[in-house]
This record gives C-alpha cells, structure tokens and sequence, in this order.
C-alpha cells in the first residue's frame, strides 16, 4: 500500500456494537487521493453501518476516523461534509418539492456560508447558481434543472443524489448502492458518471452486481460479519477462495 | 407555467430567469393590496373588524414563517402574541404610549423569549415538538395569571390610549387609525417575510422542511437556521400582539391562550400554509366567519368553523390559496 500520508480517509480499528451483535468489527482501512473502490459484502455485512460511521451519522464505540491527517471522529455530519467528506444515501434523501436546480443551489450556499443571509434576494448568489447548473450539466440533469424533484423519473433522482453530493465539493465521496433500484441497463450508464467525476475526489461506493465492481473498481474491500475479509484489485478478489465461498459462491457470477 | 411550456434543454441562463420568475410580483398581488383598503370606503363600519383581521393575519404570517417554511409545528405561538401584548401595555402603563416605540419595544422582547426557547424548540420534532410548544404556552400563561400584580391576571388590564402615530393621527372610535396603524404593520412584515422567503436562507428553510436528513448531509448547521426564523417569528407574533394591545386599549389572558394558538393554526391551514398570503387569507375567512356565525347563532359558531376546516382539509390539502393555484396551473 502507498505511504499512508498520501491517504485522504483512513479509518483506525473502527468498531460498532448494536446490542450484542458486533456490526462493525476493528475496520482498519485507507483510501487514497482520487480512488475508486468497491465495498462490497453480502446482507448484513455491515457496509451501511461503516459508512453511517465514517460520516457520522453513528459514534463508533471505538476507533477513530481521519480526513487529510485530520481526526474527525467527534465532528458532526455537517463539519464532516464541509471539511470535505460527503455521501450519498441507499434511499432517495432528496427534496421533494424543490427542483434539482434550487437544491443544489443551497447546497451550494451552504458550501459557502451563504445559506444563513436573508436579506439578499437567492437570484443575487449568480455564481452559486451558475455552478449548480454547471453541476446538474456535468451529469446530465440539466434537462430536470427547474422541474420538481418529486415529479424526475427515478434513475435522474439517483443521479441529483449525486450532484448534491458534489456541490458540497467532496474529496471523499461515499456513494451507497448509487444504483439501488435502477435497471441494469441504465445503471451501467450510471456508473459512467461515477467514473468520469473530477479525477481528485477520492471514491468508495457500495454495489451488489458484481460486472460493475470489477469495471468500475480499482480496488475491492470485502466486507464480512463486520470486519474486512480482504481489500485487494479485481483479479485477486475474483479468484480469492474465501471471497468465492462467502459472497460470490452463491451468485455464479464467476 | 413555465415548466410546461419549454421543453428545450435549459441553458443557465434559463435556469437564472427561472428563479426569477418564482419571485416576481404577479399582478394579482397587487389587486390584493389595493382591495385591502376597501374596507376604508366599502364597510367604515366594519373597520373595528378589519383592524382585528390584519392583526390575526400579521400574527398567522409569524407562523407560516416557521410552519409553512420551516416546517416546525408549534401549538404554543399565542405565547409571543401575549408577550408581544403585555410588553406594550405594561410600557404605556409605566407611562410612555408613543406607537412605534411601544412596538418596537414588544417585539423585541418576544424575539427575545423567542430566542431563549429556540435551543429547546430546535432539539425536538413532531409530536415532542408539538408538546413542548404546547407545554411553553401553557406555562407562560399560568405564570402571568399568576403574576397578577403585574398582569391584572383574570381582570386583565386597562392600556392607557396610545398617542397618536406620528404625533399626528389619533386613534378614532371608529378604528380608521386603527386599520391603517394594523394594515401598514402587516404591509411592511409582509415585504420582510416576502424578502426572507425569496434568499437563499428562504431556500434554505424549504430544504429543512422537505427533508430535514438530508441537510447535515449537504453541510447545513440547520439548527441555527431554524433558530433565527424562530426568532425572527417570535418576534413577529409580539408585534402582533402590541398591534392588540395598542388598538383595543386592554389586553387579558386570553391574548396567551391555547385556543389562540390553535385557530392561528386553522387559520393558516384554511388559507394555505407556506405562500404567505395564505395567513391574510385565512385570517379574513376566519374571522369574518365568526363575525358572521356569531351573529346567527353566538353559542355554535365554531361548528361551522371545524366543518370548513375539514372540507379545506379533505379536498384542499395545500389550503384555499393552493387549490386556487392549482385551478390557475401554477406551481402549488
């Protein structure tokens, strides 16, 4: 592995408990600056958890999290995201009755400090507006930019998923499951998005079809009862006898 | 509008004018305006009324703020309403009925209040939220009835008359000055609220309350969003609450009384929650139904009220003003 200061995200022997059921189990593992990995792992392996850690969403019982050198681990979602550690959710987290256009002009604003003034009309942010539609562009969503978010087919819901992810201007971008729920025709196409986002932001994403983690990752982390089984490129998780036994044996996919 | 009507790509451009569009003044509203003064030259005998209707309007503007934008039920908003009123009467009591000041004066002291209970209000939702605002309310006013001495408690309290606006126009029986002082008051909060809602702070409470989850998740501290417009809605409510005070010369306990509270709510339901006009709106219905009810038959005139409010309920969810704007094609 490369030198761990070259590590945008590391996180130190993370460990959850949910009653007596060990969720997380000692996690110990490094991203580094413009990757894309997988975290892959059967049903209930955890992999929700870890990331609802990782951007604190949950306190671990024990471990810590570090972003750019920094220990995070007692900071707040919000703190999280604005030193520059975002995710995506499983589930649609959108806002139904705003249109892609105005969520992602506050999430622009609140990038910048902008989301507390109320004095100055929103049309007077032209640059924060510019660059949400820029945003909305880059992944093809200008075309929904000013209709509502509740009446978008639900493959460019999942695509705004993301581009409110990115007005946040991430280094760290967790997608879980960004394909949920999408056909697999269209969620190749998804994926291409993923692949082709800024090469400086640093990504993990969560997926079950197997074709697409061997395309699109670079690395795999295999999650199993909690704890990381492996953490290797694609050839090595494919041919991996534990990997075959407890997650892809059942699926045939290899 | 105008979703339907382009079906070409928008460039940024488009997406800038679009914005635009959603805040620009719409001549309806000005018509809405100019016919608020009918009551000047149409009904100078109703103008008592008028100048009540403006008040529970200004009143039910403060809670759109935080219910219609922000989206945090209260059930205890009479509290700021009461504070606002007994601030302004206790002031001219001690001796100074300059208007203005008076109201300045209450206002600040319920956004005060307000301030203080914004670190308890933020921390809850729904029905813990509904039962702390519900709890606060009912507290402020046992602790005026108990404070008689100051408050007059169940007596209530005698305000000496205010003194006219501007050393110039005096408080008429007849309620001209009283309509005007109220009218202008809830013009100049609506132009507040109406800049407020339209920034990106505006923008910022939707986001709360279309998905509170997901706020932290784009770097939003929105407790503090919500405690400003808390504050700011306090505030509003006191001022709402001077108005009564000043205009009807006493002020009792039911000016923090549940039953305030919740009409607020089932005026602002009536008119539509979220639009701002729908607390002018439904103000106007409320009260010129009671006026009207009350005049056929004192004892049951809120049956007819309960009734209205679940037919709006049932076959209006977005209230009167957002089913007419649905009928008109607009965004509801």
């Amino acid at each position: 592995m490369a030198d761990p200061t070259q590590m945008v995200l590391r996180t130190d022997g993370l460990s959850k408990k949910f009653g007596a059921l060990q969720v997380t189990n000692n996690v110990t593992l490094a991203l580094p600056r413009g990757c894309r990995h997988a975290l892959i792992g059967p049903n209930g392996a955890g992999k929700t958890t870890l990331i609802n850690l990782i951007t604190g969403q949950l306190k671990p019982d024990s471990g810590k999290i570090f972003l750019e050198g920094q220990d995070i681990t007692g900071k707040s979602v919000a703190a999280r995201v604005r030193a520059g550690l975002t995710r995506t959710f499983q589930i649609n987290t959108l806002f139904p009755d705003l249109t892609p256009l105005e969520a992602v002009t506050l999430a622009v604003c609140e990038r910048e400090g902008k989301a507390g003034q109320f004095w100055q009309p929103l049309t007077s942010h032209s640059q924060a507006i510019d660059e949400a539609f820029e945003t909305l562009k880059s992944i093809g969503l200008a075309s929904a930019a000013t209709l509502q978010t509740r009446t978008l087919p639900y493959g460019q819901q999942r695509l705004l998923e993301i581009a409110l992810a990115l007005a946040t201007k991430p280094r760290v971008l967790l997608l879980d499951e960004p394909a949920a729920g999408v056909p697999k025709d269209e969620s190749a196409a998804l994926f291409e998005v993923i692949a082709a986002l800024p090469s400086d932001i640093s990504v993990l994403f969560i997926e079950h079809d197997m074709d697409i983690v061997f395309k699109f990752a670079s690395r795999i982390i295999v999650l199993v009862a909690g704890g990381v089984l492996l953490e290797a490129g694609p050839d090595e998780v494919r041919t991996d006898p534990r990997v075959r036994e407890v997650y892809l044996g059942k699926a045939h996919h290899v | 509008m105008s979703e339907t009507t382009h079906t070409q790509t928008p460039t940024v451009n488009t997406a800038r004018q679009w914005l635009k569009r959603q805040t620009r003044w719409s001549p309806f509203e000005i018509v809405f305006w100019l016919a608020l003064l009918l009551p000047f030259f149409l009904f100078p005998t109703y103008l008592p009324l008028a100048s009540q209707i403006a008040i529970a309007a200004l009143f039910a503007l403060s809670v759109d703020l935080i219910l219609g934008y922000a989206g945090i039920i209260t059930l205890g908003h009479a509290m700021f309403f009461g504070l606002g009123a007994y601030a302004a009467a206790l002031l001219a009591k001690a001796g100074w009925s300059e208007p203005l000041t008076g109201l300045l004066f209450a206002g600040l002291f319920a956004g005060l209040i307000g301030f203080i209970s914004s670190f308890m209000i933020v921390r809850v939702q729904h029905l813990a939220l509904l039962m702390i605002t519900l709890g606060l309310g009912v507290l402020t006013l046992e602790l005026a009835n108990a404070m008689s001495w100051l408050t007059g408690g169940t007596d209530g309290l005698r305000v000496p008359r205010t003194w006219p606006i501007f050393n110039y126009f005096r408080f008429d029986l007849w309620g001209y000055t009283s309509y005007g002082y109220s009218l202008a008051v809830l013009f100049i909060c609506f132009l507040l609220s109406r800049r407020l809602v339209n920034s990106s702070f505006g923008l910022a409470l939707r986001g709360v309350r279309e998905n509170v989850k997901r706020m932290p998740a784009i770097g939003s501290d929105y407790r503090r969003h919500l405690q400003k417009v808390y504050t700011i809605s306090a505030a509003m409510a006191g001022l709402a609450g001077a108005l009564m005070a000043q205009t009807t010369s006493t002020v009792a306990l039911d000016v923090l009384s549940f039953t305030r509270s919740a009409d607020v709510i089932v005026m602002l339901v009536l008119g539509g929650t979220g639009r701002l006009y729908g607390a002018i709106v439904g103000s106007i219905i409320f009260l010129v139904a009671r006026d009207q009810l009350a005049g056929i038959n004192p004892q049951y005139w809120y049956f007819w009220i309960g009734l209205l409010l679940m037919v709006v309920v049932l076959f209006m969810p977005k209230g009167i003003l957002g089913f007419l704007a649905r009928l008109t094609g607009k965004r509801d």
